[in-house]
């Protein structure tokens, strides 16, 4: 077979295995390996909430794709170009992925009668039962490979059948021209302490890709060169690690030290364990009983002077529903980050959605509006987190950013930016003043009241859950309350003064406009650009700001014909919308699956509107 | 720092009911704090007063210092982050058996547990008194109340029982009306490093009057309570003639020169020992089997968590190579482009 290179711009790799198979790692060192090679990358890790479910099952698959592009990539792709099954349920759950040119690299070993049999397959012909005969398909005995390989290595059997994945990994650095240092450098330092660890690894990682070298099975193999990339220093970063780094770098900015009480919860915990890592930077973080602890730890924290911040996820945002109504009610400075899953209840937890906006925006008792911020991407989630940061310290309120799974899981390369170049943070503490001093006295700008801290003499003062008047004494009194209802309101309101406003990408005007927030962006862009390419009258509009909303939103709005709201729930923003803009018509586009959109979505969404 | 009582007094007009025993607790920690002051160098502006819901629970605005009145049960974990975000600040916490022991049940035991240096003074008056009169985790089996109009078919729970089981490093009790007493507890509570717990047993006029009154009556309080002092002999009794003996297993109530006992044979209290177990009997006692233990059961010395925290802080700054924002993005795996 006459081996070709071809020089690819953008390429879509799928692993796929058991949950016991290391695909999330296998495909993290891909993902790394190309993004240090210079190239675009976008990662969407889709796994089961079990950590391992029935071994073999089509239940118990785990899955990793990763986009990698010498262009600008913006989503982890529809379809993949290259699958990679480590055994016959992962082949039969993925299948579906596989783009008709694919290339789907199996592990032979895994498809004996035991292993179709786990999957549930009919008959004994996977391939065909699947329709997939006519993709290249590459039936590799991975599995005695690997044992090949580390026959005299002195590892347990167990911990070598446990190394396949970096054959197969070998195998596809291969087919992608990729280096493989970045990947040595990896097992040099995970095994620091375990040298023969270093070793079988580097020598299965070798053996893959020689063996992908010598069959001549694979037809093709793919160059993607450095994406052109604007100068600077780059690094890979997931959505959870650059919340966790944003909130760091508001504290840096703030001179408050960060306060995170928080409780574990998937797919939100991987913040909170960052930021446990980080006592350099003076972070102190408090793994608590529960959810309400998470967030009353914090709130304590931050009458004691600490920029504070809980993290969580659908449920544990139910949870602390009354101590948030605490926090707005005080006037406390808090960041909540929810970082979003399938609900509701615990729903397929950990699996991505955007079905919290409501909660956010609405469920607490009393009158109790709280400003609502979007991460729109995996790197995005450090401003998105600096600024909840900037605009919960300096107007003295609580925060909710919204975050995804598909965030927080997935990574993309990030320009490293310079602190430099952030805004200061400047919480308006007191340290004495004239006559009492009344905590609930605004500032005319923001409307934000002054921050005392315990330790200031002369400014002792009560706060807390009873309504009080301007001078921080409980009243009952019903005017006084309706005033500071309107206060608390307007308070939030005004930090539209201090958003930036919204900005469309494509024509001013347009036939459609199409609507989104938080972890779409990608999609919907991608989509977008696709339709614009195609000649179609197509503009977008992405919301990072959801409450209050940019000043100039319903002046954008009324420039184009139609307004396609795409969201992953049943409509939540755009019932908001209808509710603070009713002068428009919104369309929506909705999913509800516990996964991403995909580009094709969107595009069938505008077709029916033409 | 000199205080005077006047010091801690708020302007804030006190409304708890006439002849509720949280007038006399507040009276006690007014009372208490000049000392405290006094004897650990704290200026009044270090003092935070944290609370939760319920009745004990409005006494943050009757203190002339910082305070946070929060929401039901929550008290301890709001106290709990203060602590660690600011472990110079003096944290006193309210709270009352419902707030502290039914719906802030976790956050209490996990305090404990973690021996955060707290101060928490628990109001029990064994009902629940702001909602008007319902059973609380402390009432007594077969206690009629509104919600059990036939009595409770449950068991309450024994506070200092709870602080011993998760591994309290202070527990004291004391009466609403003991003001000597109080203050003299309060002043120790400030002092111990970690979660410090007094249960003030303290009388609800209108929901539960006399929930207390077989040991705190005037009368018989001095033969029926046993107030214990660390390396004292266990003695009480109106004629300071009764004791207490181990015998066996158990705690028993003598006579002193009755059957050849002298006050050689008594047990000794010992506050500081980190075992358990007799602090345990002690803690249980119950009249009229044995008097009621008053004073300080339990005062041992532990590392607390905020200082645990704050060392661990230090250390790593110390080792880290990272000391900014700016090098944190830039550890790690980076490449550049040209």
């Amino acid at each position: 077979m006459q081996h070709k290179v071809i020089d690819a711009q953008d390429v879509v790799i799928r692993f796929a295995g058991d949950s016991g198979d290391g695909m999330q790692l296998t495909g993290t060192l891909f993902a790394d390996a190309s993004a240090l090679y210079g190239n675009e990358i976008s990662t969407f890790p889709d796994y089961p909430a079990e950590i391992r479910a029935p071994q073999g099952t089509v239940s118990g698959v785990s899955g990793f794709q990763v986009h990698v592009g010498s262009v600008e990539v913006n989503t982890p792709g529809d379809l993949c170009d290259v699958l990679v099954a480590m055994n016959p349920a992962a082949l039969k759950a993925n299948a579906k992925w596989a783009k008709p040119t694919a290339t789907i690299i199996v592990d032979a070993d895994a498809f004996d009668e035991k292993g179709l049999e786990k999957a549930a397959f009919a008959t004994n012909d996977p391939i065909r039962e699947l329709k997939i005969e006519d993709r290249n398909i590459i039936l590799a005995p991975i599995t005695s490979l690997t044992k090949e390989s580390l026959k005299d290595s002195g590892l347990d059997a167990k911990s070598i059948v446990r190394s396949k994945n970096m054959f197969t990994l070998g195998m596809c650095y291969f087919m992608f021209n990729r280096p493989m240092e970045y990947t040595f450098e990896y097992l040099e330092r995970k095994f620091k302490k375990k040298p023969q660890l270093i070793e079988t690894n580097k020598k299965v990682l070798k053996d893959g890709f020689n063996y992908a070298s010598n069959i001549h099975a694979i037809a093709n193999t793919y160059t993607i060169k450095p994406a052109k990339q604007e100068k600077g220093l780059y690094r890979n970063i997931n959505g959870n690690q650059a919340t966790a780094w944003g909130l760091l770098a508001a504290s840096e900015k703030s001179g408050r030290p960060l306060f995170c009480g928080s409780y574990p919860i998937t797919p939100a915990t991987a913040i909170l364990e960052e930021l446990a890592i980080h006592k350099e930077l003076g972070a102190k973080t408090l793994q608590c009983e529960d959810e309400i602890a998470g967030i009353c730890t914090s709130i304590g924290a931050a009458y004691a002077g600490s920029f504070a911040v809980t993290t969580t996820s659908g449920p544990g945002l139910s949870l602390k529903s009354e101590a948030l109504g605490l926090a707005m009610i005080t006037e406390l400075p808090l960041v909540i980050v929810d970082v979003q899953r399938s609900g509701p209840s615990t729903g397929i937890p950990t699996k991505t959605e955007q079905t919290d906006l409501n909660q956010a925006l609405y469920g607490r008792n009393g009158e109790c509006p709280i400003m609502v911020m979007a991460a729109h991407s995996p790197s995005h989630c450090f401003d998105a987190a600096f600024y909840a940061g900037k605009y919960a310290m300096e107007h003295m309120m609580p925060v909710i950013l919204l975050t995804e799974g598909f965030l927080g899981n997935g990574s993309e390369p990030w320009r490293i930016p310079s602190m430099k170049d952030y805004p200061a943070i400047v919480p308006p503490i007191i340290t004495e003043c004239e006559g009492a001093y009344k905590p609930f006295e605004r500032d005319e700008v923001r409307f934000a009241r002054k921050w005392a801290l315990p330790g200031t003499p002369g400014l002792e003062h009560r706060v807390g859950g009873l309504e009080k008047n301007p001078a921080g004494v409980i009243s009952s009194d019903p005017l006084n309350h309706e005033m500071m209802v309107a206060a608390r309101a307007e308070k939030v309101a005004r930090v539209a003064n201090f958003i930036p406003e919204l900005q469309v990408i494509g024509e001013d005007q347009a036939d459609v406009l199409l609507v989104g927030w938080g972890g779409t962006f990608g999609h919907l862009y991608s989509a977008v650009k696709e339709l614009q390419a195609a000649g179609k009258s197509v503009s977008l509009a992405h919301f990072d700001y959801i409450n209050p909303l940019p000043k100039n939103t319903a002046e954008v709005f009324a420039r184009y014909k139609k307004i396609l709201v795409c969201e992953l729930n049943c409509g939540q923003f755009a019932n908001y919308l209808r509710a603070k803009l009713p002068q428009f018509q919104y369309e929506q586009c909705n999913k509800i699956q516990g996964q991403p959109f995909i580009v094709k979505d969107i595009l069938d969404a505008v077709d029916k509107l033409f | 720092m000199k205080y005077t009582a006047q010091d801690f007094k708020s302007n804030q007009e006190v409304r708890w009911c006439p002849g509720c025993g949280d007038h006399a607790v507040l009276a006690s920690l007014q009372r208490a704090l000049p000392e405290v002051s006094e004897a650990l160098n704290y200026a009044k502006e270090r003092y935070v007063f944290v609370s939760g819901i319920g009745c004990s629970s409005r006494l943050p605005y009757y203190m002339n210092t910082y305070g946070f009145h929060s929401i039901h049960g929550r008290a301890t974990a709001i106290s709990t982050g203060m602590k660690v975000a600011n472990p110079t600040l003096t944290i006193w916490q309210a709270t009352g058996d419902g707030d502290a022991l039914a719906i802030g049940g976790n956050h209490f035991i996990h305090a404990i547990r973690r021996n955060i240096d707290i101060n928490i003074v628990l109001f029990n008056n064994q009902i629940y008194g702001l909602t008007k009169g319902q059973y609380s985790p402390t009432s007594k089996l077969g206690m009629i109340t509104k919600t059990s109009p036939y009595g409770t078919v449950e068991h309450p729970f024994n506070p200092g029982a709870l602080v011993l089981g998760a591994r309290g490093t202070f527990f004291a009790r004391s009466l609403d009306s003991e003001l000597k007493l109080n203050q003299e507890i309060l002043l120790a509570s400030a002092k111990h490093d970690g979660t410090s717990v007094t249960e003030m047993l303290v009388n609800c006029m209108i929901f539960n009057d006399g929930a207390h009154g077989v040991i705190s009556d005037r009368e018989h309080r001095a033969d029926r309570t046993i107030v214990l002092r660390h390396g004292e002999p266990m003695i009480y009794g109106k004629n300071r003639d009764k004791g207490l003996i181990l015998d066996g297993m158990q705690i028993k109530s003598v006579t002193i020169g009755e059957n050849g006992i002298t006050e050689k044979d008594l047990l000794v209290h010992d506050a500081h020992n980190p075992n358990i177990g007799i602090h345990s009997m002690l803690v249980d006692m119950k009249y009229p089997e044995l008097p009621v233990a008053l004073g300080i059961i339990r005062d041992v010395e532990d590392k607390t968590y905020d200082d645990n925290v704050r060392d661990q802080v230090i250390d790593v700054q110390e080792h880290s190579p990272i000391h900014s924002v700016d090098e944190l993005l830039r550890s790690g795996a980076t490449w550049e482009v040209k």
